[in-house]
């Protein structure tokens, strides 16, 4: 879900003066020390993996939309809303909120009442081994280089911003993320993260309200804009009617069952990176209410992310540029919008809490991936696979050191993309390709009794396959791009919306086809996983305010409102 | 346990501090080239008293001892 961050030119964009320093290395002393005061509370498997199962609401809310609000994730989609308008808000409401509200509304209880440990786990439950196999080693695999490839963008991020050298970044960084994850497990990427979730808001909230009142306000700032660009940068839907109408070059399909219908229902509902962070919830309840908790809140996310981008076509001198033309002329990219904004507005003390909110902001992605990945690695391979027979506290040894070593394979990837930098886009366009297949198969497995083991296995195997043809052909032959996207005009993003929607339906004909020639699973087999079979938990006897579906359904009101307001 | 909204708490009291004096050693020795847009209106002052009173308002609520 985050937009390509290529760097270039290595300019330094801001001076740290000795106040934001010391406000960094507090940040440092403060994550360590509560991975420190958290070793005593990660003995079991349960607490190193699950964080005990015991975060309020609020904890696991917070934590599920910040293992999500990375820092590449501020700063390109800010670069994305300087470069196509208010149209990357599509990606904060369209394309997150109903999935979230799904996840919380419909898949959420059987995640819990089943009690596992992971979305592959949930797939050995509901289809069998091959389909937790084929799920488990691709999300661990891509998690790892994923991680490294953040990393090395990070860090070329802090050499263009701050001048720091790339290696001091890559090692600093990582090893703090390594000691606090391996000493608290999940509970301490989880503390972490819901601090980071204040930072980000306190080191970037100025920099909209400063911008407002420099521009004159919202209406002033969008004459601004339409003179600077156009008129359509600020209208989130009336220029979707055509490819040809918005600066995305794309359709409201796309957007809406592209975005909307499979890729954030993919990643918000299936990736176990913030899966993960629900199902340390305490109870049903509390795993119910907090990715709506965590939908509030991403709403409001446009207001530091995409408002500064804006907020850049109209008050800086410069124009910004792509990154290659950057790369070549020495100026300014899309996505240092974010950074000169920092610049512009925020003096001494501010702009060292604005640089450890990105920071921040990249340590909890890559804690969030790590911690992933070892509870995958240890639960859904290791286990099964290589030692059935050890005891819990073995486990949780296993978890440490897989920590530690999913750090320095990300660090190696890191390297390795220093050296072949090409190598970044492909690993990204790998991690997608899995996404619009798994919700395929999870959603089918949750909600249709009638799905198979082999129906589910062949199903997301289809899925995958298909996703990475496609890449493949329009690779090979750019112009393939008007059949996969369905327009000459389509650009990038729009590839991303049909493809995942393409692959979300290949993975369902060829889950239903298969299903329904296999024999199918005994209903026993199938209680507390799947819809129709399962008493879901009530939430219990609560006031209205405390229950989920009301708080669910003010969400949606609000968005449908946003929506209609900057339509 | 200490609650993670006091560990909010000490991060926001802590910068909220940090900053605030900054701003108020701008205030009092204003720089020739304040280096930022808006400058009159002391951002860091305001904002890092803002930051301040919040941390310091979650550090008594959720300090350690008054946590169940």
């Amino acid at each position: 879900m985050t937009p390509p961050l290529a760097t270039a030119a290595p300019t330094r964009l801001v001076h740290l003066a000795p106040v934001d320093v010391v406000i960094v290395v507090f940040y440092f002393a403060l994550v360590l020390s509560i991975g420190w005061y958290l070793k005593g509370r990660a003995n079991t498997g349960e607490d190193f993996f699950m964080a005990g199962r015991e975060m309020t609401a609020w904890v696991a809310g917070l934590s599920f939309l910040s293992a999500n609000l990375g820092a590449l994730e501020l700063m390109g989609w800010a670069g994305s809303a300087y470069q196509y308008g208010i149209l990357a808000t599509h990606w904060y409401w369209v394309g997150a909120i109903p999935a979230m509200l799904f996840l919380a509304l419909v898949m959420m209880p059987f995640y819990y009442i089943s009690r596992t440990h992971s979305v592959p786990g949930y797939l050995k439950l509901r289809f069998g081994e091959p389909s937790r196999a084929l799920s488990a080693v691709s999300f661990a695999f891509m998690t790892v280089l994923m991680s490294g490839v953040n990393m090395f963008a990070m860090a070329k991020v802090m050499q263009i911003v701050l001048g720091w050298d790339i290696n001091f970044s890559i090692w600093v960084s990582s090893l703090t993320v390594a000691i606090y994850v391996a000493l608290g497990g999940l509970r301490s990427a989880i503390f972490n993260e819901v601090l980071q979730f204040f930072l980000i808001w306190a080191g970037a909230l100025l920099i909209p309200i400063l911008g407002l009142y420099e521009a004159g306000g919202w209406t002033n700032l969008k004459l601004q804009i339409a003179q600077r660009a156009s008129e359509q940068y600020v209208h989130l839907w009336s220029g979707l009617g055509s490819f040809t109408t918005n600066p995305m070059g794309i359709h409201w399909t796309g957007i809406v069952f592209g975005l909307g219908a499979i890729i954030s229902m993919g990643y918000w509902t299936t990736d176990f990176l913030v899966v993960q962070r629900i199902l340390a919830a305490k109870d049903i309840r509390s795993a119910e209410i907090a990715p709506i908790i965590g939908a509030g809140f991403k709403m409001m996310v446009p207001f530091i992310v995409i408002l500064p981008g804006l907020l850049g076509l109209a008050v800086l001198p410069e124009k910004l540029v792509p990154e290659s033309v950057a790369a070549v002329t020495g100026g300014h990219s899309y996505n240092d919008v974010l950074p000169l904004m920092l610049a512009r507005y925020c003096g001494p003390g501010l702009l060292g809490l604005g640089v450890t909110a990105l920071i921040a902001g990249f340590m909890s992605g890559m804690a969030g991936n790590v911690s992933a990945f070892t509870t995958v690695w240890t639960y859904d391979i290791y286990r099964p696979f290589i030692n059935s027979q050890g005891s819990d506290h073995h486990y949780v040894n296993m978890g440490r050191w897989t920590t530690i070593i999913g750090v320095l394979i990300s660090v190696g990837t890191a390297y390795l993309v220093m050296q072949f930098a090409s190598i970044m886009d492909y690993v990204q366009a790998l991690f997608s390709f899995f996404i619009a297949p798994l919700f395929g198969t999870v959603v089918l497995g949750m909600l249709w009794r009638r799905a198979t083991g082999p129906g589910g296995f062949w199903g997301l195997l289809g899925g995958t396959l298909s996703s990475i043809s496609m890449w493949t052909w329009v690779k090979i032959d750019p112009s393939a791009l008007r059949y996969v996207a369905l327009s000459p005009h389509a650009k990038g993003l729009a590839q991303d919306m049909y493809q995942a929607l393409w692959s979300f339906i290949v993975c369902v004909v060829v889950t239903v086809v298969v299903s329904l020639a296999t024999k199918p699973i005994p209903d026993s087999q199938l209680t507390g996983l799947v819809y129709g079979l399962t008493d879901v938990p009530s939430v219990g006897n609560v006031p209205l305010y405390q229950k989920p579906l009301f708080w669910a359904a003010v969400v949606t009101v609000v968005f449908f409102v946003l929506n209609i307001i900057f339509w | 346990m200490i609650s993670i909204w006091f560990f909010i708490g000490i991060s926001l009291a802590v910068n909220g501090a940090l900053i605030l004096a900054a701003g108020i050693y701008q205030l009092v020795n204003p720089p020739v080239n304040p280096g930022v847009v808006l400058f009159h209106l002391h951002a860091n002052v305001w904002w890092g008293a803002v930051l301040l009173v919040s941390g310091l308002i979650y550090c008594f609520k959720f300090a350690p001892g008054q946590q169940s």
